[in-house]
């Protein structure tokens, strides 16, 4: 579903991705681990399509497609959702307000008409459950005054509403504490299908106890060094990164 | 956002006509430029007004002379030239009609163009319209729906022939000739407006409207609206604004007065959009006004603006609160984007006791504008138990832009309680890149963003303007990420 040929990225100049190389197939988890500044998150922004962003070199496709001519919100309605590592306030803006703009907004890009205010209702009420959100939040500006394990579930519970084709989750985990996780990636497990894929991005092998990848690739130094199972994030653990340099 | 997007929208907001930008090409009767008391005479001669009229005229006239051009607010504009303005114009046609059979259709069409089709608000919203083109009012319509519930609305210029008992009393009595340069040259040189009086007990069962338009160049719009509000009634009013795009500034001088008697509430909306001038800050209406409104007992007074056009805004709809439990409400949204400048706000005077006022202002700046809310909560020593509730809040977008707010109270009662909250915000890029990934375009986020810092004003709108200012906010807007 997802693969990056070559891919060379920088910022300001700087060359942050130094050709990575990584396919994604329907129905996988990936996860991406590495040390601070390895480029990880430069890697989720690039293939959101953050224009801060520049690629010199290689693609990025989705099913088939070269993503780089198209606007992060063209992308989102192929169906890539980020969840951010800092997601940010709106203020004025619901919490359902929001959403409902980007479910409509979704479906014109696709031909359809918006979604009816009944079944909306009913997806969010669904949702919410599934991520044990309290309905009150709902009407609060979005991620407004919002704790960090607040903020991490509103994002869950977006990718929840979206429904997208290829999760981005950018370190979902910090901020949480263990029963903040446990729903989180139960909302995440929930979510995952034949037709959809998740890629991990991640300090911690903690989160992958809870959401089992079927892959795990270390990024150092704006490459992809080494992947393997799932054994590969317990050996991260013990060793550290300095045996890979 | 990277240089790219940037460029892409200033090149859209720089294509973006100003859509109001046309000129109604009707033969118009236009005085040669210049003010003198012939002119003011003459002005009064047209107009067919009688001898007290004229002599209220030239003395408002014989004071702004002796005035001088009030220089304190925060904004930067090349003074206008009084002798360079036609103080009167007024198209070509028969004023007074009876149905809209009779207007003739290049004005109709005009009508159409700026959104109002006469005969769908007439049969739908039940508005009962009075168009001023220029100086002059035409088609004042559904007089005979509000004659039987003894509701007079009609052009000032009508009320000064048929209820000179009425305008003679009120007129100036808010809002006197001295009170500043502007209103001084206003009561000179009014062109027209809107009169209104409400009888004791009666709501008015639908809601007053007015449009304006200023349409030929080089000539100022002074008009003047008088509504008054007899003991216990009820009347929500409302006013909104267009003018084709110009080159050189045009002068727009307004003055409002309200009175509400006991018991009475008076509702005053207001969605003005005159054009802005350029994207360079070339051209643009000044819109220097002065409105206020005096509560007597248990009256109340809410004025509610969306304030987008104008190169130059500058004005403080305020309340009078002289009668005991009278309640004062003022809800602003002022917009400003390339080179706009704006200043701002209310004034709530308290006198009597147990009064109340409630100010929500929420301001928007972009491209390289400046936007002031300047305020002003006066609570006098005999108004005991008086109550304030401000808010000021200011959404800035890029960093060319400024905001400001002079906020000031005055408090000589001890009993007073008085509330002032701000709030400063900007629209950054994080914030679109995140709607952007959600789905939603960066036109669509600002939209999305804005609405929601103004709703709490927008929701004081009646419904039909509602929709309007929400447009409104969203195209003044365009092309101005930061």
């Amino acid at each position: 579903m997802l693969k990056i040929n070559n891919l060379h990225a920088n910022i300001n100049g700087k060359e942050i991705l130094k050709g990575i190389n990584l396919e994604i197939k329907a129905g996988e988890v990936h996860a991406i681990m590495g040390p601070n500044g390895s480029g990880k998150s430069t890697l989720a922004s690039v293939i959101a399509g953050k224009e801060d962003f520049e690629v010199t070199e290689g693609s990025v496709e989705l099913n088939g497609e070269d993503l780089s001519e198209f606007a992060p919100e063209v992308r989102a309605h192929k169906g890539v959702f980020l969840s951010f590592q800092y997601p940010i306030e709106i203020p004025g803006v619901t919490v359902t307000n929001f959403i409902k703009t980007a479910i409509n907004e979704t479906r014109k890009a696709k031909g359809m008409g918006e979604l009816p205010a009944k079944e909306l209702l009913q997806m969010i009420r669904e949702k919410a459950d599934l991520l044990e959100i309290d309905r009150k939040f709902l009407s609060r500006s979005l991620n407004e005054g919002f704790s960090g394990g607040e903020k991490k579930r509103n994002e869950i519970f977006q990718m929840a509403m979206l429904e997208p084709q290829l999760a981005i989750l950018d370190e979902t985990d910090s901020g949480l504490d263990i029963d903040a996780l446990k729903v989180v990636a139960n909302g995440v497990n929930k979510l995952k299908s034949e037709k959809n894929a998740v890629l991990l991005i991640t300090h911690y092998q903690r989160l992958l106890d809870y959401i089992v990848p079927d892959f795990v690739h270390v990024l150092y130094n704006g490459k992809i060094v080494k992947s393997g199972g799932k054994e590969l994030a317990y050996e991260l653990e013990e060793k550290g990164y300095d045996w890979l340099k | 956002m990277g240089k790219f997007t940037e460029d892409d929208l200033k090149k859209e907001l720089e294509t973006k006509e100003y859509e109001y930008g046309f000129y109604t090409d009707i033969e118009s009767d236009k005085f040669p430029v210049g003010l003198n008391e012939d002119v003011v005479i003459a002005i009064s001669k047209k107009k067919n007004e009688p001898a007290w009229m004229t002599e209220w005229r030239l003395d408002a006239f014989r004071i702004w002379k002796e005035m001088t051009e009030p220089e304190w607010a925060n904004v930067r504009y090349t003074k206008p030239s009084f002798q360079d303005i036609s103080y009167y114009s007024a198209p070509k046609q028969k004023p007074k009609l009876n149905s809209l059979d009779e207007v003739d259709p290049e004005l109709l069409k005009t009508f159409e163009k700026l959104g109002i089709s006469i005969g769908e608000q007439k049969r739908l919203s039940n508005v009962a319209v009075d168009i001023v083109m220029d100086s002059v009012s035409v088609a004042t319509t559904f007089k005979k729906t509000l004659n039987e519930r003894g509701i007079i609305f009609c052009p000032i210029s009508e009320a000064i022939q048929n209820h000179p008992e009425l305008v003679k009393k009120y007129m100036g009595s808010i809002v006197p000739k001295t009170d500043n340069f502007y209103a001084a040259l206003n009561s000179a040189v009014f062109s027209d407006g809107s009169f209104c009086y409400i009888p004791k007990g009666v709501t008015c069962p639908m809601e007053l409207s007015t449009y304006f338009r200023i349409n030929e160049g080089g000539t100022g719009q002074f008009e003047r609206t008088l509504l008054i509000a007899d003991e216990g009634s009820y009347v929500s009013y409302l006013e909104g604004c267009t003018a084709p795009a110009r080159d050189e500034n045009q002068l727009h001088a307004a003055v409002v007065e309200l009175i509400a008697l006991d018991g009475a509430e008076i509702k005053y909306s207001t969605v003005q959009n005159w054009f802005p001038g350029d994207k360079d800050g070339k051209g643009g209406v000044y819109n220097f006004v002065t409105k206020r409104g005096l509560c007597e007992k248990n009256a109340k007074i809410s004025w509610t603006q969306v304030e987008t056009g104008s190169a130059i805004t500058w004005k403080y709809p305020s309340c009078i609160l002289k009668g005991d439990n009278s309640v004062g409400e003022f809800y602003s949204i002022a917009v400003t984007n390339n080179f706009q400048q704006a200043d701002t706000g209310t004034k709530m005077i308290h006198l009597g006791n147990n009064t109340k006022s409630t100010i929500i202002s929420k301001g928007i700046s972009a491209g390289h504008s400046h936007n002031s809310y300047r305020g002003l909560v006066q609570i006098s020593p005999r108004a005991n138990n008086a109550r304030n509730f401000s808010q000021c809040d200011s959404l800035l977008m890029g960093d060319k832009c400024g905001a400001h707010t002079f906020p000031y109270i005055e408090v000589k009662n001890k009993s007073a309680q008085i509330e002032h909250e701000a709030t400063t915000s900007k629209i950054g890029e994080d914030q679109l890149f995140y709607c952007n990934q959600r789905g939603i375009n960066t036109e669509k986020a600002i939209a999305l963003i804005v609405n929601g810092f103004g709703k709490e004003v927008l929701n004081k709108l009646p419904m039909e303007f509602a929709v309007e200012a929400q447009k409104l906010l969203e195209i003044s807007l365009e092309g101005s990420v930061g």
